[in-house]
């Protein structure tokens, strides 16, 4: 079973529900996609046994043959490639990798080597009650433009065995359908501001053009006003947990330290929220 | 004139917050909501529009299933993984997966496939009280936000030269990716708004990297740093010791979630202790500007 979890917004309390979920699920993989900013680790403090450099193929021009023709530049929707008089120049910042120049090259002048984009990182951690919780990542290299073909990666080490819970990525860009595409269920963690509840319309879009079932985690549920509330009457959208505002669980996350180890209230709140998802599921 | 972006890294620390209040306070500025992934600077500013525009951010396949003989070489080399075939449909592509690069359609031995332009979002010029803003919606799923944010920010340009104003304020993305990118190059100063929490640091820490990286005068300001004052010291700590200078520290008030819902900023909301530390950041950082 795949479940993400996401929000359009940023800052809702989206790995926090993701982490504290993981936590107390039983069989549960947590595998975080947000690999811009990858911050489930901070929580769950995993030991990393293995770790995966993430590559991208980029050409590479062998001049012996290049007729400078200037053919592959011309087929690059990225502006990747520039030939110059008798140069031909590679933005390896700009290539997608997509192989259109290898392919179109009359000369067969180009070959591909491969660029780092960034890494995996796959581990285990301790989980409530002695459980144990596997765990993976990707980072992104600082500057690497492109994060679908990390999150690909991250996604191929789902287990099926388990409770696979996908930290999305914020908004509701490629990144974030990327994560979204080929899960079985998302829950949406929203607060209830205008904010929230704009950016929680746009990310719910997502999943019904993806045609993923979802629902609705308010975090926060004290803070604003009822707009989410009537907004998931509306459409017809299941609320799954609501949770007020508590500034010593702020506190918690603050420090890096997840709710359900301390709160035995929450602990139970994030077990059945866990039992709600299976249902939905399955239903 | 000059440009100011805010940014945070880590989405929902107050960024938005800060940049309407400074919307507010600022005299003869334009203002560019670049984060055009989930913009909510309108729901505060209540934009009324003067023009409205298609973002054609780039071209995309279009296959032709009338000229397609189903050889599958399209799918066999598409390396993204975005074409998928049934007996019925036969070839399709699969538009969120697709990356739009175009190898399918040079492959296609019967031309059945081309290269359209796409349309991959809207893009706005509006009215406010503030003054005019430019800001844009992305299309679901879409790539390309940093060529809509780049967008933006030129055409905020253009209106800020147009209508004589000395300042343009982005309102940025969240993350380190692409569109952040786009929206800090060049730009005279970058605000980091961060807040006092493990990841908050951790991206405040990347994003800074990231000014570093294209040489651009980053300041900091801490939202609800009394959450965790051990944190909120570290946060000081790192200031002093890369020379970047601090601001403004936000108390945490439930406040600013009010005046959020009332539609109005914080500054226009209250004259308690957050309009009060905002406005003294918006001097500090008018200093920073020259202006
Ligand atoms: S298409 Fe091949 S031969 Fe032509 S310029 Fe490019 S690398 Fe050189
Ligand atoms: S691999 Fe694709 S994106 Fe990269 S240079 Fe070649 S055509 Fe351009
Ligand atoms: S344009 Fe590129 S990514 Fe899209 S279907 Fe064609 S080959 Fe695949
Ligand atoms: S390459 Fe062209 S003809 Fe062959 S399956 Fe693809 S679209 Fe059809």
């Amino acid at each position: 079973m795949i479940i993400a979890i996401a929000s359009g917004k940023g800052g809702t309390g989206k790995t926090t529900i993701a982490t504290n979920l993981a936590l107390v699920a039983p069989a549960a993989q947590y595998l975080d996609c947000d690999v811009e900013e990858p911050n489930g680790h901070l929580f769950l403090k995993p030991k990393i046994n293995d770790k995966r450099n993430v590559t991208m193929p980029i050409p590479k021009i062998d001049e012996e043959l290049c007729t400078y023709c200037g053919q592959c530049a011309a087929v690059c929707e990225f502006n990747a490639l520039a030939v110059i008089g008798d140069k031909v120049m590679v933005f390896s910042e700009l290539c997608h990798g997509c192989g259109a120049c290898t392919f179109t090259c009359p000369e067969k002048a180009i070959s591909e080597t491969t660029k780092s984009i960034g890494c995996l990182e796959i581990g285990k951690a301790n989980a409530v009650e002695s459980n144990e919780l596997l765990f993976a990542h990707g980072i992104s290299n600082i500057g690497n433009p492109l994060s679908p073909p990390i999150i690909k990666k991250v996604k191929k080490l789902v287990n099926n065995d388990c409770f696979a819970i996908l930290d999305a990525p914020p908004g509701t860009s490629c990144p974030m359908v990327q994560t979204l595409m080929g899960c079985d269920y998302c829950l949406f963690v929203t607060e209830p501001t205008p904010f929230g509840l704009n950016d929680l319309e746009l990310a719910v879009g997502v999943a019904r053009q993806l045609e993923i079932p979802c629902g609705i985690l308010v975090n926060r549920s004290d803070s604003g006003d009822d707009q989410i509330q009537e907004y998931c009457r509306r459409e017809a959208i299941q609320i799954l947990m609501e949770i007020p505002f508590d500034r010593d669980l702020a506190f918690a996350y603050s420090k890096g330290e997840a709710a359900v180890i301390h709160s035995q209230k929450l602990r139970e709140g994030f077990q059945k929220l866990h039992q709600k998802i299976v249902a939905e599921v399955e239903k | 004139m000059k440009e100011l972006t805010i940014i945070s890294g880590k989405g929902g620390t107050g960024k938005t917050t800060v940049t309407a209040a400074f919307a507010i306070l600022a005299k003869n500025t334009i203002l560019a909501d670049c984060d055009v992934d989930a913009a909510d600077l309108h729901l505060i500013l209540t934009p009324e529009e003067i023009s409205s525009a298609d973002f054609i951010g780039g071209r995309g396949p279009q296959l032709d299933s009338k000229k397609c003989t189903r050889c599958g070489e399209c799918q066999h080399l598409c390396r993204f993984d975005a074409i998928d075939f049934s007996e019925e449909s036969g070839y399709v592509i699969n538009e969120f997966a697709c990356d739009c690069c175009g190898l399918c359609a040079q492959a296609c031995p019967e031309e059945a496939i081309t290269m359209e332009d796409t349309i991959n979002g809207h893009w706005f010029t509006s009215d406010t009280r503030a003054g005019k803003m430019v800001h844009a919606r992305l299309g679901i799923g879409e790539d390309n936000s940093g060529k809509l944010v780049t967008l933006v920010r030129q055409q905020g340009k253009l209106m800020a030269n147009k209508e004589g104003c000395e300042l343009l304020i982005n309102d940025g993305p969240p993350g380190i990716g692409c569109p952040v990118t786009a929206a800090i190059t060049g730009v005279d100063l970058v605000l980091i708004v961060t807040e006092p929490t493990l990841s908050g640091m951790h991206d405040m820490e990347r994003v800074h990297g990231l000014c570093r990286h294209f040489d651009i005068p980053a300041l900091v300001c801490v939202n609800r740093f009394d959450l965790n004052l051990v944190n909120s010291e570290k946060i000081r700590g790192y200031c002093s010791e890369h020379k970047l200078p601090l601001v403004g520290e936000i108390p945490l008030d439930a406040i600013v979630n009010k005046a959020q819902v009332a539609r109005q900023s914080v500054v226009e909301y209250d004259c308690g202790l957050v309009s009060q530390v905002v406005r003294e950041m918006w001097s500090k950082v008018e200093k920073e500007l020259n202006i």
